[in-house]
């Protein structure tokens, strides 16, 4: 069977509008190749150009699993696999002849539209879904129609039938029951480079986040926002430093006592809230100092770091909760050895300064590097001066000027000096509530270094030297909220009604997102448990749920069906209606009226089979025919027609 | 009113073979009629929704999850879009042209599409034919089922399929009929031209004696069959009844056209023979009888004599 121009051209369109948000993530090359591909298949559906031959079909496949390869370095994996998907749906449009070669090119567009979710599951995205399985769902029904071009009947009848799968989809997505863990092996990871704390800090690469106003993570708290002063989020602990950089102490090695999980002592009841975290493409989940639950596939360590088995390459929701009050474990030699080292030769004139507090009590020492940053003229700044070779050094004596990991790093190097084991905390500070919807907001300009310092008599103790810069030495205005307050800093300083307007539409925009990432892309198998119970629904447990959804989707499919049924039913007039209904009345009483019988002549041979009741018959039928061929007045005679149906009873 | 079915009948898998036997007709495709299963590209579109559901249950991603859900409403919804396509269309036979061996045989289909919307995308699959496609607006829609006339007699429909796939090619609902339904089929007519000579006795000595189209003879009562222009409708006026004019002339003749004329060849070529010869004397306009073994037809002419011959051919050897 031969395909039809129209359900050619629909296919080629609803391939277009699916390929094309895969062709922007590609790389560059694609663009030129698919295109061609594309280009040509249009050409032979519009000017009735030749299929390519075969030495050139083989050819383009070549060169496009060559591109694949050079690309990607691989033919699997989530990034290549779909490369290669998209290469060979263009190669296999150039070869399309018969209705199964379009239906093998419409399911590949689906697993195309899949497999971008694997990369990007935005809202937009979302909404792209619905249009993109509209676009093939009319390509399939102008496939299914060879009689000819009904554009706009194509496209109102696939929003008629997705408009009917829409309750289908909902009632699935709810009730269909989810696994807690995958079916086979761990997703490879996306290329998709990282943005957000990275496990080493280098003076410098903190200060290049400040000014991403991209999410890091959203933060629903079971019960009051806690103090901004406690709103520490923990992420990487680093340990190992060269003076400049510093990095996880498992960068180099990995020591045992590494993944031991910390012990602590609470001092305060948890606080409980879910964080939903963005990708970031590292093991990492950030968690309020300190973390008290551990969920599932994920691990805590001796540094009390959160850390998931698996890369977090899409957004994720944790339940967690964590106690803000605490007195940590004794501190193991390893950690002790660790938390003292320095390089040696670098940084002399801290270390001298720090050899001057050595005898004094470890909480007194910290006191004094902390009276130092704020006695001393140091400025808080987001575009600090470049360092020289003693980093520290440069910073505490000449510079002055310098971000948080400065202030961290530097900290710790003098404490470390002075003999109390230090180190360095990287995660996110503070973050600001969602008015609209009452949950914190984490950007990325919140990401913040701080220092913990181990202290005999309560463990290690988180020393913020950051926060002891007074207001007038910071340069920007909005950073001075940063340690006070979680309310939005635009609010704060109220430039106007359009800017409020502006932060209003942002914070109800960003509850929209929140809702569909909680919602959607968030609800697994933890989420739909929960839900079901609150609803009553697992009463009957799982097999319940399956009665259910399965008595929803026949009651969805009864009342579509009932409109189909309408919709088609014929429009028939009121007359013959009527007419009809007194031929059932007769059919009753075992007269039927043949087809081919005239209403005369059936009036004629109920008469003689039924001369009681002639009268009324006679009186039925002259009016029907008078109304129907006649120039009876309907107005007056169809209300006279119709009672004296309704008043003849045939027995 | 359709007759209710018998469970036996209801669930009976010859039933949905073979449909239910020779019927006359108006068919309405009711429910029990209507069958129902995926096609391959629906069987295929199946094997996807599991492939990506696959997908969505390992990577725990949300909107695969919808797409999957998604496109399984879309098929099970485009189930009863499928069915109701076909559901409560009427299927009536018309009347079928006689055609001559070696022609295709023309079967009316009145197909009657009693909604307000039209039914696209329409199949009729004759047994062993190709599919026809047919788009069916409300009302009653004509259309036609061609088989190749291969043998002289009355040529059956037999069964076959009305089905559609619209709107998605997923699913094929379909109905087997078989309407009672036949076209005749004449011989086909031999190459060979020219009439046979009068046969001795046959034409009159009188030479006005046999009818012919020049001059007026007399009046007989009408047969079906005989040509409208010569109905006499004076006395049909006068509502004496319908009569035919006679005529009779010089031209006018009385032709046998005989069986025993063609000696030694076999009974179809005779037929053709004898077919060849209806039509070149109905072209001539004189008239003619035709004697075969067991069947004499008396001498007339007219469309109504030529059908009358041809349909005696066609049938010949056929237990009346």
């Amino acid at each position: 069977m031969t395909l039809p121009r129209h359900g050619r051209l629909w296919l080629l369109a609803a391939l277009t509008a699916a390929l094309l948000p895969q062709l922007l993530r590609l790389p560059l090359w694609f663009i030129p190749y698919c295109v061609a591909l594309l280009g040509w298949r249009l050409a032979i559906d519009l000017r009735d150009w030749p299929l390519p031959p075969r030495w050139l079909r083989v050819l383009l496949t070549l060169v496009g699993i060559g591109g694949v390869l050079t690309g990607y370095r691989t033919l699997i994996g989530a990034d290549a696999g779909l490369a290669l998907l998209t290469v060979m749906l263009g190669l296999k449009l150039l070869e399309l002849r018969s209705l199964r070669d379009a239906m093998v090119v419409i399911f590949m567009g689906y697993f195309v539209v899949a497999g971008g979710f694997l990369v990007d599951q935005s809202i937009y995205v979302g909404a792209y879904l619905l249009v993109n399985v509209l676009l093939l769902t009319a390509a399939l029904i102008a496939l299914s129609h060879p009689a000819g071009p009904l554009h706009q009947f194509y496209l109102r009848r696939a929003g008629l039938l997705l408009l009917q799968a829409l309750p289908i989809m909902v009632l699935l997505f709810v009730l269909f029951p989810r696994l807690s863990e995958p079916l086979w092996g761990v997703p490879k990871a996306s290329s998709s480079a990282s943005t957000g704390i990275s496990d080493h800090m280098t003076l410098n690469n903190i200060s290049e986040l400040v000014d991403s106003e991209e999410v890091a993570f959203r933060v629903r708290f079971k019960g009051p926002v806690p103090p901004a002063n406690q709103l520490y989020w923990r992420g990487p602990v680093l340990w190992v430093t060269d003076g400049r950089s510093w990095n996880l102490v498992s960068r180099d090695f990995s020591p045992r006592w590494l993944s031991v999980p910390g012990q602590y002592d609470s001092l305060d009841d948890p606080v409980h809230y879910a964080l939903t975290l963005e990708p970031h493409n590292a093991h990492w989940v950030f968690a309020l100092d300190l973390p008290a639950s551990v969920p599932n596939g994920i691990t805590l360590n001796a540094d009390f770091q959160l850390l998931s088995k698996r890369k977090i390459i899409a957004r994720q929701r944790y339940e967690l909760a964590s106690h803000t009050r605490y007195v940590t474990g004794p501190l193991s030699d390893e950690m002790h050895r660790l938390g003292l080292r320095l390089p040696p030769g670098v940084n002399p004139r801290s270390r001298n300064l720090a050899a001057q507090w050595t005898h004094l009590p470890a909480q007194t020492i910290v006191d004094s590097a902390l009276a130092y940053f704020r006695d001393q003229p140091f400025w808080y700044s987001r575009r600090p001066p470049p360092l020289g070779d003693h980093p520290i050094d440069d910073f505490l004596f000449t510079t002055r000027r310098g971000f948080c990991e400065h202030y961290a790093a530097a900290f710790v190097t003098l404490m470390r000096a002075a003999g109390v084991p230090a180190r360095v905390v990287t995660g996110y500070q503070g973050g600001e509530v969602n008015p609209v919807s009452d949950y914190l907001i984490v950007r990325q300009s919140d990401a913040h270094a701080w220092a913990e310092v181990w202290l005999d008599s309560d463990g290690w103790v988180r020393v913020d030297p950051t926060a002891v810069i007074p207001p007038h030495r910071i340069e920007a205005a909005t950073d001075t909220q940063r340690f006070l307050t979680t309310d939005a800093a635009m609010l704060i300083f109220d430039l106007g009604w359009a800017q409020h307007m502006f932060a209003e539409l942002r914070y109800r925009w960003d509850a929209v997102n929140d809702a569909w990432n909680q919602w959607i892309l968030g609800y697994n198998h933890q989420r739909q448990k929960e839900l079901l119970e609150r609803l009553g629904l697992l009463r009957f447990g799982w097999q319940g749920v399956i009665a259910l959804l399965s008595g929803a989707i026949a009651a969805v499919l009864g009342a579509v069906m009932i409109y189909l049924l309408l919709r088609m039913r014929a429009r028939r007039d009121a007359l013959v209606q009527i007419y009809q209904h007194y031929c059932y009345k007769l059919t009753k009483i075992g007269l039927h009226r043949a087809p081919h019988e005239g209403p005369m002549d059936f009036a004629r041979r109920v008469a003689t089979l039924r001369p009681d009741l002639a009268g009324i018959n006679n009186e039925i039928t002259a009016l029907y025919i008078d109304l129907r061929y006649g120039k009876a007045d309907t107005a007056t005679s169809l209300p006279l027609l119709r009672a004296a149906v309704a008043r003849f009873h045939p027995k | 009113m359709a007759t209710p079915l018998t469970l036996r009948q209801r669930f009976s898998l010859a039933r949905f073979l073979h449909g239910m036997g020779a019927e006359a007709g108006p068919i309405l495709l009711d429910r029990r009629r209507v069958y129902i299963l995926p096609t391959r590209h629906g069987l295929l579109f199946g094997a996807v929704i599991i492939a990506i559901l696959l997908g969505a249950i390992n990577y725990d991603n949300g909107l695969t999850f919808a797409l999957t859900f998604l496109l399984a409403g879309l098929g099970i919804v485009s189930i009863l879009h499928t069915w109701r396509n076909l559901l409560g269309l009427r299927v009536e036979a018309g009347r079928c042209a006689a055609v001559f061996v070696g022609e295709q045989a023309r079967f009316p289909l009145g197909l009657r599409n009693d909604s307000a919307e039209p039914r696209p995308a329409i199949i009729l699959v004759p047994a062993g034919g190709d599919e026809v496609v047919h788009d069916l607006a409300p009302g009653l829609n004509w259309v036609e089922i061609a088989r190749p006339a291969t043998q002289r007699g009355r040529l059956k429909l037999g069964r076959f399929h009305v089905a559609t796939r619209f709107p998605l090619s997923l699913f094929r609902a379909w109905t087997p009929l078989e309407l009672a339904m036949d076209c005749l089929v004449y011989p086909a007519p031999a190459p060979q031209r020219g009439l046979p000579p009068g046969e001795a006795g046959a034409s009159g000595s009188g030479g006005d004696k046999g009818q012919g189209q020049d001059d007026f003879a007399s009046l007989r009562p009408y047969h079906a069959g005989d040509s409208l222009r010569h109905v006499h409708w004076k006395t049909a006026a006068r509502e004496q009844g319908i009569h035919t004019k006679l005529f009779s002339g010089e031209a006018a003749q009385e032709l046998w056209l005989a069986w025993d004329l063609l000696p030694g060849l076999d009974t179809e070529a005779r037929l053709s023979r004898l077919c060849r010869w209806v039509l070149e004397a109905d072209a001539v306009g004189i008239t003619y009888g035709l004697r075969l073994p067991h069947r004499v037809i008396p001498p007339d002419f007219g469309p109504g004599q030529r059908r009358r011959c041809l349909e005696a051919l066609a049938l010949f050897g056929d237990k009346p």
